[in-house]
């Protein structure tokens, strides 16, 4: 098994009195897909965010260890985090939308980008930003690289966001839900994007999504996520085939079925999102919580399935 | 770009026409009023108002009388004040205005440098001490009245202190440009700061919030992402798109001060500006004279709006097209 290229352990992110993210630990190898899901508020992004040390609400305290290829990037100075992101990880984000300075040219943004990192001319970074909006579909580019952000639909922002965040060939690329603010045709031609770019790059990456379909579509390896906890955590089989946790089952029941019997009502997770205060933070809300769910349960198991439940395995059925 | 521009001034050339128009009808067509009485000043003999009556054609439709004010007024520049009786108005102005254009000008840079500088400052730095000390600078700046802090520099500067201190400082007045930039800016270096400090107060709490905004946004965030530094990340992103606003503020606000808003300062500082001449003219009731400083106004305000749209439109692409 190679080495993993980045590994979290023991990540506890803390504003004020509130924790959002609870001991999370995770790893992800060279060119492997990680999908995280989990409900809004589960600390999927905000954990992401402090991988990358882009936390910035004053008073935040975050622990634990972010090892990216031998360094703890927790302990690393400001320029040394700054040469790191952009260049050996990039993170696209939710809203493309929002995402581009709106008073600069989307191709003077590509190149901003890569002449941070690298010495290279104006003219050449320029050229480089032309070829990869080409490689993610904009067409016409040499024309296109001169428009402003507003002059793109949300698609295209999103695939510029996109060229924008390869254009130094990073290791990793963290995504944070980059499918959610568009339309389905359009999150279907991004994943299909992502993976062919994955496969060109060999860019492991690190997708965030609520949606159980784009994690289907894309990730080798899933980590369900929890009231800032990883619940379950094992290859995209394992999870979508013979998931252990109730949350995964309830996440899992609520996405809609194209065969079988039609449901009346598609199935949810009565309650809201929120880790409850003690214990487990699923019991609330979970229908087979029994006395053992007032403490917390360990993230177990074996041949690299995992699962954060007390249930006994007999119990085990959806 | 160049379309821009020249659609924005096409549409500011009408707007100023619409002014002049309005003007020339609250001037001379408000019913019950007899113009020609009104422009003769007070106890004006029958052969003034015979002579008024002549020249502005009262006698003619409305539409030649816009034609005949307009022609006393740009072209043959005869346009007289009966209060002051035979004074030319247009010169009058013409000579107010460079007096006005450099206390505006000079206040204008000192108090967008004071301003940007502080508002900056005060949002690249918030959550820390140096936030509410500068903006309490700023608050300081904004609640001092012009016309006494003005006089309280004057008290200071002229009399108290004058001996020792400040015995650099000129005497009040103004100097043209003419006789030696030096003296120019000494004698204005009072006024400029007087004027440029309530301004910058209101530019830089106004650029703090904007920026204090931006750098919420989640461009800010994605440029973060790309591991810029911090200081382009501010100057760059997040400052030249907190600008936008303060630009549109300062047409407005440069315009209305060059039409005569820095009257306050004017009046104080012995500054015989356009503001001052508008005050003069409005307490003997000189009418020919608040046309002309009324129109003069408006044309600054159009201009100086223009200007600042044009201006907009450099800063933001999203306007070009609109």
């Amino acid at each position: 098994m190679p080495e993993p290229l980045l590994e979290v352990s023991d990540l506890r992110i803390r504003f004020g009195g509130f924790t959002a993210v609870d001991g999370l630990s995770f790893s992800v190898r060279p060119g492997e897909v990680l999908g995280v899901v989990g409900e809004s508020g589960s600390g999927k992004s905000v954990s992401m965010l402090g991988v990358l040390g882009l936390i910035r609400t004053p008073g935040a305290e975050i622990s634990g260890k972010v090892v990216f290829r031998g360094r703890d990037l927790l302990t690393l100075k400001n320029a040394e985090m700054r040469a790191i992101r952009g260049r050996e990880i990039a993170m696209i984000f939710q809203d493309p939308m929002t995402a581009l300075t709106p008073v600069y040219t989307i191709g003077w943004q590509i190149a901003e980008q890569i002449r941070a990192h690298e010495k290279v001319s104006r003219r050449a970074a320029r050229d480089r930003a032309i070829a990869l909006l080409g490689e993610v579909g904009i067409p016409a580019p040499e024309q296109r690289v001169d428009a402003y952000p507003h002059e793109f639909s949300g698609g295209m922002r999103q695939r510029a966001v996109i060229a924008m965040a390869l254009s130094c060939n990073p290791a990793l690329l963290i995504a944070d839900e980059p499918t959610t603010a568009l339309d389905v045709t359009t999150q279907a031609q991004i994943l299909d994007l992502m993976r062919r770019l994955r496969a060109d790059h060999g860019s492991a990456v690190v997708m965030i999504t609520h949606d159980m379909g784009v994690v289907s579509e894309i990730a080798d390896e899933v980590l369900v996520m929890y009231g800032g906890r990883a619940v379950e955590r094992g290859s995209r089989r394992q999870v979508f085939h013979t998931p252990r946790h109730p949350y995964t089952w309830g996440l899992l029941d609520s996405v809609p079925r194209v065969n079988g019997p039609r449901a009346r009502r598609l199935p949810t997770i009565p309650g809201t999102p929120g880790a409850s205060g003690q214990g487990c933070p699923f019991a609330d809300r979970c229908a087979h919580s029994f006395a053992a769910c007032a403490e917390v349960p360990p993230l177990t198991g074996d041949s690299g399935h995992l699962d954060a439940c007390w249930l006994p395995e007999e119990k085990r059925t959806r | 770009m160049i379309g821009y521009i020249l659609r924005r001034f096409g549409a500011a050339l009408l707007v100023l026409f619409a002014i002049s128009v309005l003007v020339f009808l609250i001037f001379f067509a408000t019913p019950g009023v007899d113009p020609a009485a009104r422009i003769a000043g007070k106890n004006a003999d029958p052969a003034t108002l015979a002579q008024v009556r002549a020249s502005f054609g009262f006698d003619k439709p409305l539409p030649v009388q816009y034609a005949l004010m307009m022609k006393h007024l740009f072209i043959s520049h005869d346009l007289t004040s009966f209060v002051n009786r035979g004074t030319l108005v247009i010169p009058q102005i013409i000579e107010a205005v460079p007096v006005t254009l450099s206390l505006v000008v000079g206040a204008a840079v000192i108090w967008m440098v004071l301003g940007v500088g502080m508002g900056t400052l005060a949002g690249a730095m918030r959550g820390t001490l140096v936030d509410p000390l500068v903006m309490l600078l700023g608050v300081f700046g904004v609640s001092l009245p012009v016309y006494w802090l003005g006089e309280v520099v004057n008290l200071i500067t002229q009399k108290q202190l004058h001996d020792s201190v400040f015995s650099w400082v000129p005497p009040l007045g103004y100097v043209p440009m003419s006789e030696g930039i030096g003296q120019w800016a000494l004698h204005l270096l009072f006024p400029w700061l007087t004027l440029a400090l309530l301004y910058a107060g209101i530019y830089a709490r106004l650029l703090r919030g904007e920026l204090i905004n931006a750098l919420n946004e989640d461009y800010v965030r994605t440029a973060r992402a790309k591991g810029l530094s911090e200081r382009r990340i501010l100057v760059k992103h997040a400052l030249r798109c907190s600008l936008i606003p303060i630009v549109s503020l300062f047409g407005l606000d440069f315009g209305a001060l060059v039409g005569g808003a820095a009257l306050l300062t004017e009046v104080v500082f012995g500054l015989p500006g356009v503001g001052k001449l508008t005050y003069q003219a409005l307490q003997n009731l000189d009418l020919p004279v608040i046309m002309g400083t009324v129109l003069y106004a408006a044309f600054f305000v159009v201009l100086a709006n223009a200007v600042v749209d044009v201006l907009y439109a450099r800063l933001d692409p999203r306007v070009r097209r609109a």
